[in-house]
Formats: structure tokens, C-alpha cells, sequence
């Protein structure tokens, strides 16, 4: 990553990373967050803002498989990281189990938690293939959903868990 | 959106030591950034240089040395809720650390970072007061050790030096027939109130030889509550039993409990007896379990 000055005022930071399995550079200031510049500059619109203070999770998006806020995260953070957005859950235009699980068993109303809620569980299956109810309300809690009443979306984990057999392997 | 600062990235303590000197109350501490960028954001800090002290090596260290755990500044939540070690000497410290905000928050946020944020509503800082725990702190003119106690002085306030980093936690290992908890209640991100205790009991588990107690997150600051301990320590645990509301009004006392969004300030004095209460079954029942 290069520091560089402009104009002796403004700061700009080259970056690059990979960004749902592409690499990718941008030239960035500091101050930027990572959900501005994958909604703006990368116009990945499925990242959402909603409480913009790390506690809604909406804007979760995974950072070298760890889900984090991108709302209070600072992009230059991502340069030589791994970052993996619901855009990048799908492969070859088919949907990820994740993805097709919460459709199959109702895990969304409204849809504005889900790409976050579904990153969230990414991160926790891959650390934990088969997850008991305690381990996922524990990983999941700090993602709020106004519409279900989470336990369609407790199923819809399950679910995804148990087609994802070897997801460790 | 965040005002424009310099971004800064020093690779030794002693060089982020200058650049606070250099820049004084522009110049902002940067390691999660859970807490600073969100005060940043609504603008409630100003910050002309952001100090990155996560290029500095071996600030995130977390090893067990001589009976002390030494914990690097920059440990995230999460990795110490899932250390073995820590769950082995501290198993009170990772049930904390495991109730941290949440899963995003402890990934990327740092134990240092919160305990100089020094924000009231919190958790670390209330339970290192009990583990009698000691904060290393570097700056251009050497390193020096604060006892936890003298730590906060008092909401977003520190007794660490201008130029001054914190950069380790040390925390001595409980001897066995010891132990301690931490218990919270809340109904929003952060806690409301937080209670922590630390016994140590005789070698028959019926005689309380060591007592701390510690409030936080109700008032100003985490305190130590000195009329309590002095309550509990050298009496057996039945007497101990029948003095806890005396214990907890000595807590609710010391908290300096505010009327906030979390709670009026009775209502916080009185979740302070319940969980002093709560706390002394489970450690009493904790240190029985441990010589049975």
C-alpha cells in the first residue's frame, strides 16, 4: 500500500485486494469507508447502510472470511485482504446453499438484513459446519431482522448446514 | 462522512510516541477503531492525524509467562474469547469477552483500544479491576506500569500521557481455589451495569481470604469498591452470604450510578445489588467445585 500526497493537502492510498474472487485496485483517501466505496465506486449495491453504527449488521460484509461492519471499517483496511460481498456468494449463476436455503425456508420478508444475515452465516459455517441453535444465535446475534422473527432464519442455517456436509473439508 | 485526516504508519512504538508529541490533540490512536470511528463519523473528535498502530509488531501478542498473562494491546475481542489459554487461567475473562458487543465488533476490536476509549458503558475495564490486572504503557521518554485502579479517571479519560501508548495488559494467573465473574445487564448494544468479583477462599473453601469487588458501566468510570471487599475478606461464606446487601449498598454507593439511555440511576443501584448477589453464589460455588 502507498501513502501518497497530493497537492500537499489531500491523501490518497493506492489499494488492491480481491474482491468476490477478482482482484481489484482503487485509489482511495483514508477517511473512506468500505461500504462507500463497494456501493459507489464498485456500485455493489447489496451491501446496505441501515443503523451505520455496528450494531444492525445490514452492512456485513467478510474480510478474509470474518464478518465485519463495513460501515465503521475503513477501506484502506482491505488492501492485500480477501473481501467477499452477497454479490460474490453465487457461483456460475448458481445460487449459493446459503442463499437457497433462506429462500426455501423463509429467512427474509423485506430482504434488507439478508445479505448481511447470509454473510454472517457464511462465516460461521465455515468455522462451524454443523452449528447447534445456541452456537448460532450466539454468532448471529448482532444481526437484527425486523420482519421474521428469526427462527425462519435459524431453520433456513440449518438447512444450508445440511447441505453443506464437508464445508470444512 | 469522516473529515479528511492524514493517515499515519508508524512501525515502532517509539515512533507513534513521536507522532503524538509532534501533533498533540489532532493526533488520534488508531487500533479497531470500533469506537473512534463512529465518534469520528458524528464528529465528536477531531482528528487531523490517524495514528495506524497496527503496523507496529508484537502489539498483539497473548502469551502466558511466569504465572502472568501478557496480552498485547491490540488482541481482539475475539481472539481472546477463543484462546485456550485464557480459557484455561481466565475463564471468567473469555465469558466476558464472548458478551462483547457483537461478532464484527470483537473481530476487528482491540482490548487496548477499549480500555483507552475508556468509554463508561463497557466491559473489560470492570473485570481487570478484580483480576488485579497492570497497564503497560510506552512513550518517547520510556515505559511505566499503571495499576488498573489508577487507570480511568473518569468518562473518555485516561491516565495514559500525551505521547503515551498503551501496549500491554498483564494479568496475574489466579491461584487454584480462586475465582472470579463478571455479570451484566443491558437492554441495548452496551451494558447498563457490570458487576465483577474475585475470591479466593482457604484451603477447606469455607473462609474467604481475598476479596474484590468492582463496579462499572452505572456511573463515570469502573471502580473498585473497597467497603465491600473490606466486608467479605477473612469471614466464612455463610457470613459472607448474610452481609451481601451491605456489600451491594456499599457497591451502589461507589458506582456514582448516572440517569442515562440505559437506565435511571435507582434502577441501575438496584440491578448493582442483584448482581453482586448472583456473583457471590457463582463464585463461591465455583472455588467448592474446584477442591471437592
Amino acid at each position: 500500500m502507498a501513502l501518497q500526497t497530493e497537492a500537499g493537502e489531500r491523501q490518497f492510498v493506492e489499494i488492491e485486494f480481491t474482491l468476490n474472487g477478482r482482484t481489484q485496485r482503487a485509489t482511495v483517501e483514508p477517511r473512506e469507508l468500505l461500504l462507500d466505496v463497494l456501493r459507489n465506486r464498485f456500485r455493489l449495491k447489496g451491501t446496505k447502510r441501515s443503523c451505520d453504527m455496528q450494531v444492525c449488521g445490514a452492512c456485513t460484509v467478510l474480510v478474509d472470511g470474518q464478518p465485519v461492519s463495513s460501515c465503521t471499517y475503513l477501506a484502506f483496511e482491505v488492501n492485500g485482504r480477501n473481501v467477499l460481498t452477497i454479490e460474490g456468494m453465487a457461483r456460475n449463476g448458481k445460487l449459493h446453499p446459503l442463499q437457497e436455503a433462506f429462500i426455501e425456508h423463509g429467512g427474509f420478508q423485506c430482504g434488507f438484513c439478508t445479505p448481511g444475515m447470509i454473510l454472517a452465516a457464511k462465516a460461521l459455517l465455515d468455522a462451524n459446519p454443523d452449528p447447534s441453535d445456541e452456537e448460532i444465535v450466539h454468532f448471529m446475534e448482532g444481526n437484527i431482522c425486523r420482519c421474521t422473527g428469526y427462527k425462519p432464519i435459524l431453520e433456513s442455517i440449518h438447512a444450508a448446514a445440511k447441505k453443506l456436509p464437508t464445508a470444512k473439508a | 462522512m469522516i473529515r479528511p485526516f492524514r493517515l499515519e504508519e508508524p512501525k515502532t512504538v517509539r515512533e507513534a510516541a513521536g507522532l503524538l508529541r509532534r501533533h498533540g490533540d489532532g493526533a488520534r490512536v488508531y487500533a479497531g477503531g470500533t469506537e473512534l470511528l463512529l465518534a469520528m463519523k458524528e464528529r465528536l473528535v477531531r482528528c487531523d492525524r490517524l495514528i495506524n498502530i497496527k503496523k507496529i509488531s508484537a502489539l498483539d501478542r497473548l502469551e502466558l509467562e511466569d504465572g502472568t498473562l501478557r496480552i498485547g494491546a491490540l488482541a481482539t475481542h475475539r481472539r481472546l474469547e477463543e484462546s485456550r489459554v485464557l480459557a484455561q487461567c481466565l475463564p471468567a475473562f473469555v465469558a466476558m469477552e464472548r458478551a462483547v458487543a457483537n461478532v464484527r465488533v470483537r473481530g476487528v476490536g482491540t482490548l487496548g483500544g477499549n480500555l483507552c476509549f475508556a468509554e463508561p458503558h463497557s466491559d473489560p475495564g470492570t473485570l481487570l479491576l478484580v483480576l488485579a490486572a497492570t497497564l503497560v504503557a510506552e512513550g518517547q521518554d520510556g515505559r511505566r506500569e499503571i495499576p488498573v485502579e489508577n487507570f480511568f479517571l473518569g468518562p473518555f479519560e485516561t491516565a495514559l500521557g500525551g505521547d503515551e501508548i498503551l501496549t500491554e495488559i498483564k494479568i496475574p494467573v489466579p491461584p487454584p481455589g480462586s475465582s472470579a465473574a463478571y455479570i451484566k445487564f443491558g437492554y441495548l448494544e452496551r451494558p447498563s451495569v457490570g458487576v465483577a468479583l474475585f475470591l479466593a477462599l482457604d484451603d477447606a473453601a469455607e473462609g474467604i481470604t481475598s476479596a474484590r469487588v468492582a463496579v462499572g458501566s452505572a456511573g463515570p468510570q469502573p471502580k473498585r469498591v473497597f467497603e465491600a471487599e473490606a466486608l467479605l475478606q477473612g469471614v466464612g461464606v455463610t457470613e459472607a452470604g448474610r452481609r451481601i446487601d451491605q456489600a451491594g449498598e456499599a457497591a451502589a454507593r461507589a458506582a456514582e450510578a448516572v440517569s442515562d439511555i440505559h437506565g435511571a440511576a435507582d434502577y441501575k443501584e438496584h440491578l448493582i445489588r442483584v448482581l453482586l448477589k448472583r456473583a457471590l453464589a457463582r463464585v463461591i460455588e465455583d472455588c467448592q467445585k474446584q477442591t471437592r
